[in-house]
């Protein structure tokens, strides 16, 4: 590598999503594609399942995106785009494209744990030559919170209300990084908009590896996390600080651990600022709160001792 | 911007004008405008990376204020600028005020 990864030699590149796309205020999804794109140095095709995403990047015709992009359905970005890959490997063989060309799929968590998990299983069982980018903000945001199989325990959506019966969502979230490893991937990986550096390293050590490839990126929504609209990057970084998303990467089987906190903060510092978990903080619920932490420990040392360096 | 009407959009909804969004100005969404204060400012860049709106102007490496026609206003970038001596250089403030 030529250029060193500074902030200031990436900010000469353009940012190959633009303003104007209709986005929340805040909100971190557009945040990671920025950095995802920014990290590629090879042109890149890619395709977005459903989702706040791709509703929002492309409306009507007016696009934000300056690479060729393609939105099919919600259940199908994997599969679309290996169909994409495919052709490209064909058309390589004849000698019509001699371009190295990578692709990315996007999809948010609904449409990756969720509607398009079948369809994103194939496409790495198969072996394409794909990155698969999960932006997660835990649940349904775009048709207004819903809970999906990545909303956190205890978290308060339309679809799991805080009420007489419940208390938010009951069930733990799925942890999908470690399903998609399950897959014997090359390379599967966690990250956050928090830890830019970490995360363009990321992008970059995957599209340098051949195969199908998954990162699950946390993606803060204030609109359903009910925080403020400035604060994506810091309940990130609160995330990775807490060890509620903690980032590491699985090589080639290989687990590691690639940025451990000095000081393992108390969970309740990410859910605090959250009006999503507010309830949590409320008499009689003192229990949820220690199973959630303990969800949390036993996660971290579980990731600790995989990666040997407990 | 004009939308156009169904009759005039692509078969298949093809976009054939990469970027076209540039043509939908978001600034007007903004309740909260950010300042930058040049001699409180580092140079970290931090602003333009965690911008989500591409809202943030560099030129050869250094910050040089904000795109108004884009800022959402959500103030990532005041809450993320580090500053010098504990002095921000981005602070928000009331729009029309
Ligand atoms: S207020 Fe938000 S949208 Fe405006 S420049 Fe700062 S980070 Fe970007
Ligand atoms: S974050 Fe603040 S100090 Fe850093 S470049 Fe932006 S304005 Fe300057």
């Amino acid at each position: 590598m030529a250029t060193p990864l500074t902030l200031k030699e990436l900010s000469k590149k353009e940012i190959l999503l633009t303003s104007g796309h209709r986005m929340c205020s805040g909100c971190g999804a557009p945040i990671i594609v920025k950095m995802v794109l920014l990290a590629s140095d090879y042109p890149i095709v890619a395709a977005n399942a459903t989702g706040c995403l791709e509703v929002s990047t492309c409306i009507s015709d007016y696009t934000a995106w300056k690479i060729p992009w393609i939105h099919n359905a919600f259940e199908n970005a994997a599969a679309t785009l290996s169909g994409v890959e495919t052709m490209y490997r064909f058309l390589k063989k004849q000698g019509k494209i001699d371009k190295d060309i990578k692709f990315i799929a996007f999809g948010g968590d609904g449409g990756t744990y969720d509607i398009g998990f079948q369809s994103l299983s194939g496409a790495m069982e198969r072996g394409h030559d794909m990155l698969y980018v999960c932006y997660d903000n835990g649940a349904y945001m775009n048709t207004g919170i819903q809970r999906s199989s990545a909303t956190p325990y205890g978290a308060d959506t339309t679809t799991c209300p805080v009420g007489s019966g419940i208390q938010g969502k009951p069930q733990p979230r799925k942890n999908l990084t470690k399903i998609m490893a399950a897959h014997d991937i090359p390379y599967t990986a966690q990250a956050s908009p928090s830890h830019w550096m970490d995360l363009v390293k990321k992008v970059k050590k995957a599209l340098e590896i051949k195969g199908p490839k998954f990162m699950n990126i946390l993606a803060p929504c204030n609109r359903g996390w009910r925080s403020r609209t400035d604060d994506a990057i810091q309940l990130s970084r609160l995330a990775v600080e807490t060890c509620y998303w903690p980032l590491y990467e699985i090589e080639n089987g290989v687990t590691k651990v690639t940025f451990k906190p000095k000081e393992k903060k108390p969970l309740a510092d990410f859910l605090k600022p959250q009006g999503r978990f507010k309830h949590l903080f409320a008499p009689g619920n003192e229990n949820m709160l220690k199973n959630f932490q303990e969800m949390v420990d036993k996660e971290w040392g579980y990731l600790l001792k995989a990666s040997g360096t407990e | 911007m004009k939308l156009k009407g169904w009759k005039n959009v692509n078969p298949g909804a093809v976009c054939t004008e990469a970027g076209s969004a540039l043509q939908f100005k978001t600034g007007s969404w903004r309740a909260y405008r950010p300042r930058w204060i040049e001699e409180n400012c580092i140079q970290c860049l931090f602003c333009w990376a965690y911008c989500p709106d591409m809202a943030v102007n560099v030129k050869d490496g250094k910050m040089t204020g904000f795109n108004y026609d884009y800022c959402k206003g959500c103030g990532i970038c005041a809450l993320e600028c580090p500053g010098k001596k504990g002095n921000k250089a981005i602070v928000m403030e009331e729009e029309g005020k």
